[in-house]
């Protein structure tokens, strides 16, 4: 009971903050609304037992991302809002109309979800620790080491990147 | 009683709620924010059958989804000010450079 209380507060405040997000004109108060997404969103992991990655999203979205968000919002010099320019040529109604078909795609998914039977969850394979950030740590340096080298290689051509990208002359 | 497939609606919900943003808006660091909306409904998704099956595998396809997402940022966001450098502009409908 307290758990479905949780889950559907937690839901209302995602989703609406997530429509606010899309929805606001005044972008400094999108990229706020976005903070405060990403914080449900680690309130739900916390729910689900994943407390290391809930820590992660709160340092590295809320904390890392969301910043570089704003830097590049007031270094952008928004004073002709781009939602006042308006081409003729765009189709709106298309938008809409795509994102309701990838809508219908999702519940048909859903659904043949249902239509089947239930997976039997496998065996969970035992790992030698206990405790959340032990387990997740322990698989990173295990079966998944050389796809965190990978990832640690793409943050370091991610961050030269970025640099090349924004310096104004090399 | 809350189950995975709760989680999985959440997340479509999450996730339409981001593509909607990419088709409709004009001004390309919403649409980044979008995306970043897209990728936390996916990791939604993953953390609840992580939870589901009992193992911590999927948490840690999360971690690098969101290791992958602070790549995506900064490099997208570089574009932007490299962009708005040269065209005074972050509106999508003026880039088009490229355009047939």
């Amino acid at each position: 009971m307290g758990e479905a209380i949780a889950f559907y507060t937690i839901s209302a405040f995602i989703l609406l903050f997530a429509v606010l997000v899309v929805s606001t004109r005044d972008t400094v108060h999108s990229v706020l609304f976005l903070v405060l997404d990403f914080l449900f969103v680690a309130a739900l992991y916390v729910l689900l037992g994943a407390e290391f990655l809930a820590a992660i999203q709160v340092l590295v979205y809320a904390g890392g991302i969301v910043v570089l968000y704003l830097f590049v919002v007031m270094l952008v010099n928004l004073k002709r809002p781009p939602e006042a320019h308006q081409d003729p040529h765009r189709r709106t109604k298309v938008g809409f109309g795509l994102s309701a078909a990838v809508l219908v795609e999702l519940a048909a998914i859903v659904a043949y979800g249902y239509a089947g039977p239930a997976p039997t969850p496998p065996a969970a394979a035992a790992l030698p620790v206990t405790g959340n950030t032990e387990q997740v740590g322990w698989l990173l340096y295990t079966s998944y080491l050389i796809p965190f080298e990978i990832a640690s290689m793409l943050l370091l051509v991610a961050m030269i990147g970025a640099i090349v990208l924004a310096k104004r002359e090399l | 009683m809350i189950t995975p497939a709760h989680y999985m609606i959440l997340s479509a919900a999450l996730f339409i709620i981001g593509v909607i943003g990419v088709m409709v808006r004009r001004n390309i660091i919403i649409i980044f924010m979008s995306i970043e909306l897209i990728l936390n409904a996916v990791n939604i998704n993953l953390v609840a059958f992580s939870n589901q099956l009992q193992h911590v595998v999927g948490q840690v396809f999360a971690v690098f989804v969101i290791a992958v997402a602070a790549a995506e940022a900064a490099v997208g966001l570089g574009i932007i000010l490299a962009f708005y450098r040269n065209k005074e502009t972050v509106n999508i409908d003026e880039m088009n450079l490229l355009r047939w």
